[in-house]
């Protein structure tokens, strides 16, 4: 069974049917990508994943939970952590505070003394500037940051919609090799973007999603080779 | 910012706003209400002060400017153009006067008021020469200020200040010092007249300074001294300023007399409702203008449960309080509910509406038999402690107080508890907030309910200080004054709402030639704050952190050019 189920998902904007019918499942200990143009439905997804947005149909299952129905605040309780598009961090917070406020449900402080250690060995750059207000950082120092801040929460499944968006192409490298070092430490990630290249590069399968709907689904390695995805997301002739 | 550096002349341009400023404040009155009062007896009214340190301060800016841009040359000539420059408006609206009559449209333009401009000078070209040299003293003493070395720049600034904010007051302060046995003697030597004696200005000019420089000098050697004590130590001395605190605070009524108290009663109000809207806009960053609802319920509650004007209930005013606490909560959440999903411009608009909804119900001639009407509800007994009644204002301020030490320490706890983090997430971004785990619906919830239960709560004190209720005291305006009392504290810190309430509250209230102007001496000091110090008198850490952040980390990181490309992509 896989470790998330999303199960013929059918969410609506309004009378704007958003997704049709979506089923994606992520194993654990996989990178798990969905690629797809703008307004495929892509951020859609996430967010009824994550109980942003509630689904007219279907189901989503955690470890065989059934967590359709809950608010966010208790998707994140079960294990499912978004990191937002765009990194919204708290830009008038420092950094030390922007990850406290990610461990905001755990009350453990023990654990919470763990997490933030580890954080800090994967990033070592905030822990360099962990007191400093978050608005300042770098791009990709607050991608960086909305990584960690995701981790405090102790995630079972890692949700990131668009870790590369409006990042240098330089730091682009850098953020893909962190997302898969974060997966080779434990954690299981399924994630969203538009450089489809080099998602695949690092995930173990792939969907295409397309209008709101799944078009086809295979091993990342050969959805890299498919002529469509080639022709289409790729941008080769 | 080019604009700026094409400017020929350094200073004309904030000398032309100084002038316009000091026009208006000449039209529209205030200059010659104050001119009835004195800051040193003989020497400078308060009107002549009024225009005096508007243009002095008009001119520190712009001798900043020209100092920031090109060195203490241009800081000279922008002062003096700036002073010169405002000068020359006025002496151009005197002008006008003798050429018009400005009285048929502008009531306030009297005679006199021009009369003092040209300092009482029968010939026009005389006055007006010493009206001209009057702005370039101005504007050299502004610059003269500014180039000073920070100590005695501080020095100076304080003991103006003093000067002028005691013989503002000279009317509240005398009174009082003047019947302290030891020290009436002391206060017949300072004050003199309406304001202050002149060598009493002088003395308490040099006093004050002294000790600002002696601070400056030595301030941080006493904070090292004290930071340098044992843990013990420290505790004993901030166990003894927490006894002194208390003992001054326990004694001020009696000190002050009657009429203080009662204006300490009135901010004490305040500063109450003020830590409430502050756990909502400040904390949970909700903006909400309807909060004088609260205040009304909090009010009515107390109103309809003791007064036997109306005769359903004759409760004491202390069983009736936590029945005004607690509807005060029920319509905080009733209120929420509504306006969950509601952010920003909506919200404001929303609770605004709600605001005037309760003040339109007590207000309708239908419910005129429970709620009083128009009419209102009058003899609201006193509360009362074993015997000890809470009658007059220099009793009431014990009850005020309690209220505020109950409200601030409430808040103060919130503020660092997990509810508190949960709030600070949803005023920096609330669907980030939701996906850290916080339910965004009980937090914004136990935000307006926390709010409104301290706002009933003054309106239950306010209820039995004043004996009655009226649907005219509960109009919008106190939501938008309790708004700016917090803006111009600092938005979310808790000693600003104190400082806040001092300063527009209790100020307006000593000087009652400004209840005029109130609402003009508002909007000035609110464009001033969020021109000059957007974070307000007292800010809050995070606030300080947000509008000064440049300032704080100008040092050169070592991977700025990284940023800069991180930056543009």
């Amino acid at each position: 069974m896989a470790m998330l189920e999303i199960q013929d998902i059918h969410t609506y904007y309004g009378n704007i049917h958003a997704l049709k019918g979506i089923s994606v499942e992520v194993e654990r200990g996989e990178i798990v990508t969905i690629i797809g143009a703008n307004g495929a439905g892509k951020s859609t997804l996430l967010k009824t994943a994550s109980g942003l947005l509630r689904p007219r149909s279907g189901s989503i299952r955690l470890e065989g939970r059934e967590l359709t129905r809950l608010p966010p605040h208790e998707v994140v309780r079960e294990g499912i952590v978004q990191v937002p598009e765009g990194r919204r961090i708290f830009g008038r917070l420092t950094v030390l505070e922007n990850l406290d406020m990610g461990a905001f449900t755990c009350s453990d402080r023990r654990r919470n003394a763990e997490n933030l250690e580890r954080v800090f060995a994967l990033f070592p750059r905030l822990k360099e500037r962990s007191r400093q207000v978050a608005g300042t950082l770098s791009g990709g120092e607050q991608q960086m940051l909305a990584m960690g801040r995701a981790l405090m929460a102790n995630p079972k499944i890692l949700l990131m919609d668009e870790p590369s968006m409006g990042l240098a192409p330089v730091l682009v490298d850098g953020i893909f090799e962190t997302i898969r070092r974060l997966n080779e430490a434990g954690t299981t990630i399924l994630l969203v973007e538009q450089n489809a290249r080099m998602a695949l590069q690092i995930a173990r399968r792939g969907y295409v999603l397309q209008s709101g709907a799944i078009l086809f689904s295979d091993a990342a390695a050969r959805l890299a080779e498919n002529e469509i995805v080639r022709k289409a997301y790729l941008g080769e002739h | 910012m080019n604009a700026e550096s094409r400017e020929r002349l350094p200073g004309l341009r904030l000398g032309l706003v100084s002038g316009a400023c000091l026009v208006l404040l000449t039209l529209v009155g205030i200059v010659e209400a104050f001119s009835q009062r004195e800051i040193v007896s003989g020497v400078l009214s308060m009107g002549e002060g009024l225009l005096f340190f508007t243009g002095l301060f008009i001119a520190y800016l712009a001798a900043d400017r020209g100092l920031r841009r090109a060195g203490t040359g241009r800081a000279l000539a922008a002062g003096l153009v700036c002073g010169l420059a405002a000068a020359a408006l006025l002496a151009l609206l005197v002008l006008l006067s003798k050429a018009v009559n400005l009285r048929q449209v502008l009531i306030n333009a009297s005679p006199a008021v021009f009369q003092m401009l040209v300092f009482q000078r029968e010939e026009l070209e005389v006055g007006l020469a010493l009206l001209l040299a009057a702005g370039l003293l101005t504007g050299a003493a502004a610059a003269g200020l500014r180039l000073l070395p920070p100590v005695p720049r501080r020095a100076v600034t304080a003991g103006l200040v003093c000067v002028a904010g005691l013989g503002m007051l000279q009317d509240t302060v005398y009174p009082v010092l003047s019947s302290w046995g030891p020290v009436a003697g002391l206060a017949d030597l300072v004050f003199e007249g309406l304001g202050l004696s002149p060598g009493g200005a002088v003395a308490l000019f040099v006093l004050t300074a002294a000790g600002a420089a002696f601070w400056a000098l030595q301030g941080a050697a006493v904070r090292g001294r004290i930071a340098g004590l044992s843990p013990g130590g420290r505790r004993g001395l901030r166990i003894g300023a927490f006894a002194l605190l208390a003992l001054v605070l326990a004694i001020l009524p009696q000190a002050l007399g009657l009429f203080l108290s009662e204006v300490l009663t009135i901010v004490g109000l305040y500063v109450l409702l003020g830590l409430g809207l502050n756990i909502v806009v400040g904390f949970a960053g909700l903006l909400d203008l309807g909060y004088v609802a609260f205040f009304a319920i909090g009010s009515y509650t107390v109103a309809i449960l003791t007064s036997p004007e109306l005769g359903f209930f004759s409760l004491s005013f202390w069983q009736a309080l936590p029945f005004a606490v607690l509807f005060g909560v029920i319509a905080g959440v009733l209120l929420g509910i509504p306006v969950l999903k509601m952010r920003g411009d909506y919200l404001a608009i929303a609770t605004l509406g709600f605001g005037e909804i309760i003040r339109i119900l007590v207000l309708s001639d239908s419910l005129r038999p429970w709620l009083g009407g128009a009419q209102g509800i009058g003899k609201i007994p006193k509360a009362e402690i074993v015997g000890f009644e809470f009658g007059g204002p220099q009793e009431i301020y014990y009850l005020i107080l309690a209220g505020c030490l109950l409200v601030g320490f409430i808040s103060w706890r919130l503020r660092d508890s997990r509810l508190g983090r949960a709030w600070m997430a949803v005023r920096e971004d609330e669907d980030v907030a939701q996906a850290m785990g916080i339910n965004l619906v009980a937090a914004k919830l136990l935000a307006f309910a926390t709010g409104a239960g301290f706002s009933a709560l003054s309106g239950a004190i306010f209820a039995t200080k004043i004996g009655s209720v009226y649907p005219h005291s509960f109009n919008v305006m106190i939501s938008i004054n309790i708004l700016c009392v917090i803006i111009v504290g600092g938005i979310g810190s808790m000693p600003g709402v104190i400082v806040g309430a001092f300063a527009l509250v209790g100020l307006p209230e000593l000087l009652r030639e400004f209840a005029e102007y109130r609402l003009l001496v508002y909007g000035a000091a609110l464009v001033a704050m969020m021109l000059l110090r957007p974070e307000g008198l007292w800010p809050e850490a995070t606030r300080r952190r947000e509008l000064h952040e440049h300032e704080e980390q100008a040092g050169p990181t070592p991977d700025a050019p990284a940023a800069a490309a991180a930056g543009r992509p």
